[in-house]
């Protein structure tokens, strides 16, 4: 018998609006990239000095995992590595990449190459969050649903792991969009499932 | 259901293909040299691992334009060879995948057009950097070799072919592929080698993994894949294969964007993870093929999830990247390679320029290579930045 | 060393933090500003470019870098051999 997987919680960050659940809880029009992405942060209240270090894919992924996991932290859901983090995008790190390569003709910033990989912004959630699961970081054209429904089914049926983070998180100058999904195992919530996640978007 | 390892193919500074490679690994003959086709300022301060081709010269050998980016030739070249390997029966549909992973993907071209193009915006030839995403390179080769069913392009550093491995592996375990030609590609290009300079993690002498005094990494290039097959392919073959990829796992070690956790959280994890999936017990576990680059930080947190993991019954232990250097996004396919022959050959490779073993560890790498041994199950560590930690385990059929 | 403070402070990103919340004797590492490995080689960075001074031992760096203070009197010690 099929377990029940579903969504139980999705945000949304994209065109100076942050939705969660369905319910817009951050705006900012008008603002740059960096500014909004700044703002959201003071908004969330957290104390988290690293936050101004990171690059914009990294604070983008990170603001939505906030959000995504705000009534869940407290539970004890998120335990090592029971939740796995797998996401998407179509830019990789290239935002990063530019600013690193800048530095380069004169001396080359090591605070900004460690940025210069997608699956870093994983590494920044899951440090946030204590997240040990499996995880892994996928470059596509634009986000597969069927692809990710999959992938995420794999890992939920056989016991790999109770819950997953997947989605979306792309940064490029100032276009930034990320989805993200808490998928968990026989919790009440949206059915997981390829058409229900493409409403996200 | 198992998931059978039906051909390899490598290209690496130690050798063009699996047969040289091999060779090098059985005469304890690395590749770590001087820089010879890389241009940068560090040519004569930092040693590096570089596929001992220009790019002429592999464009040749893998069939494509000279314009194209040395990642994708070098992936072009060993994903041949593996699918050579592997001698696939040709009148039979096949669903087949290629996953590939790489981290720089078309830098090094780009990398040339960049400075032409920022003091003139009319300069340098924007066809040169058509490919510069990972992406790209994974599709180029992708239609070249046929294998245009199901394609995808992992990126998660030094991790990225270890995880294409193991996810072809579930591609041919859920039905949704009968072969799978998985693994990964790196080029050397200025971009890493800046970067991984400013982090001050690069032996500016050939590297000593597991040693006391080891001072860092060198980079490395290369490519390597494995063709995956169902049991039911494999029956089919004229050459029975006699690897499965047995067990597999990853984890995060959530601790630092670059660095690992002092005590080796996110390798232990994804060995003992490969191990339960595997059902082995930590002594059936005949050889392991490090992560090992050379760096202070990788070493002992490897070392301590191995103290802790194995304790007391240490297999024994070596990192072929004293050979390669460290390849980065290559890095996982490479080494599962070698994994795969040192099981088929039953051997292992030794660790090279070891003087001092490590003080706190209770074990240290072999220095010798050694044959004749009965090998049934190896062991592949792959970790990554961003906490990304994986482990293959291949055994024999 | 507030010249210093301030460029540390823009150096490391450190957005929250003005000049005055630096004591010039107050650790940086660990406790304190609770820098990290990268902060430090961004302040190995922040030597060269600014005061041409290259650290070349990583090793140096703990001892360097615990604060403002060592860092103002490693500079001090250092530029004069440049000279």
């Amino acid at each position: 018998m099929r377990e029940l997987i579903s969504i139980t919680s999705a945000v949304s960050v994209h065109r100076g609006q942050i939705v969660h659940n369905g319910k817009l809880v951050f705006e900012e029009k008008e603002a740059s990239a960096g500014q909004f992405l700044l703002s959201a942060y003071k908004y969330t209240g957290a104390a988290y000095p690293k936050f101004y270090k990171m690059d914009g894919l990294c604070k983008l992924g990170w603001i939505a995992a906030e959000y995504l996991l705000k009534d869940k932290s407290a539970n004890s859901l998120i335990q090592d590595f029971s939740t796995g983090i797998v996401l998407a995008n179509r830019n990789s790190s290239l935002d990063a990449d530019l600013k690193y390569h800048q530095t380069v003709s004169s001396i080359p910033s090591p605070a900004l190459f460690v940025y210069t990989l997608p699956n870093i912004v994983i590494g920044e959630i899951s440090i946030r969050h204590k997240i040990k699961g499996e995880n892994a970081f996928f470059i596509q054209d634009a986000f597969d649903a069927v692809f990710m429904e999959q992938y995420v089914r794999i890992l939920l049926n056989n016991d790999k792991l109770q819950s997953c983070i997947c989605g979306w998180a792309d940064f490029l100058a100032d276009d930034y969009k990320a989805v993200l999904m808490l998928v968990e195992k026989n919790k009440a919530g949206i059915e997981f499932n390829a058409q229900n996640m493409l409403t996200y978007f | 259901m198992p998931v059978f390892v039906a051909g390899v193919g490598v290209i690496s500074a130690i050798g063009n293909n699996v047969a040289e490679n091999q060779d090098s690994l059985k005469k304890g003959i690395h590749g770590i040299a001087p820089m010879a086709y890389l241009q940068s300022a560090h040519r004569n301060r930092l040693p590096v691992a570089e596929v001992k081709l220009s790019n002429d010269e592999l464009a040749q050998k893998a069939g494509l334009s000279n314009r194209i980016s040395r990642t994708a030739m070098l992936s072009m070249i060993a994903a041949e060879e593996a699918l050579a390997d592997a001698r696939l029966p040709l009148n039979t549909a096949l669903r087949k995948a290629f996953i590939s992973a790489n981290s720089v993907g078309g830098m090094d071209k780009t990398e040339n057009f960049f400075p032409e193009f920022s003091a003139n915006f009319h300069a340098g030839r924007l066809r040169d950097v058509v490919n510069h995403e990972c992406g790209s390179i994974t599709e180029l080769v992708a239609r070249k070799i046929g294998f245009t069913g199901f394609v995808s392009t992992i990126s998660t550093a030094c991790s990225s072919s270890a995880n294409a491995i193991f996810y072809g592996a579930r591609l041919i375990l859920n039905d949704v592929a009968d072969v799978v030609i998985a693994g990964g590609c790196d080029s050397l290009t200025r971009f890493t080698l800046n970067g991984f300079n400013t982090l001050m993690i690069l032996d500016e002498k050939p590297c000593q993994p597991f040693d006391e005094n080891r001072r860092g990494l060198n980079l490395g290039e290369g490519a390597g894949y494995v063709v995956l097959v169902s049991g039911k392919i494999a029956a089919m073959l004229q050459r029975k294969p006699d690897v499965q990829l047995s067990g597999y796992a990853n984890a995060n070690d959530a601790y630092h964007q670059t660095a690992s956790s002092p005590d080796g959280t996110g390798s232990f994890l994804a060995m003992d993870g490969a191990l339960k999936m595997s059902g082995l017990k930590t002594s059936e576990i005949g050889y392991i093929n490090l992560h090992g680059t050379g760096t202070q930080n990788n070493d002992i947190a490897e070392g301590t999830a191995i103290k802790r993991l194995f304790d007391g019954h240490y297999p024994p232990v070596s990192s072929t990247k004293s050979f390669t250097g460290h390849t980065l996004g290559a890095s996982g396919g490479i080494e599962a390679v070698f994994s795969v022959l040192a099981l088929q050959k039953g051997c292992v490779f030794p660790n090279l320029r070891l003087e001092t073993p490590m003080k706190d560890l209770p074990f240290q790498p072999v220095t010798r290579f050694m044959d004749n041994l009965q090998l049934q199950h190896v062991m592949s560590n792959s970790f990554g930045f961003g906490g990304n930690c994986s482990s293959l385990i291949f055994s024999k059929s | 060393m507030e010249d210093l403070k301030k460029q540390i402070i823009e150096q490391l990103n450190l957005q929250d933090i003005k000049p005055e919340d630096i004591g010039n004797d107050q650790p940086l590492f660990v406790e304190g500003l609770g820098l990290d490995s990268i902060d430090a080689l961004e302040l190995i960075v922040l030597l060269q470019q600014f005061y041409n001074i290259k650290l070349v031992n990583a090793e140096d760096g703990p001892k360097v870098f615990h604060s403002v203070r060592t860092i103002a009197e490693y500079i001090i010690s250092h530029q004069n051999k440049n000279d």
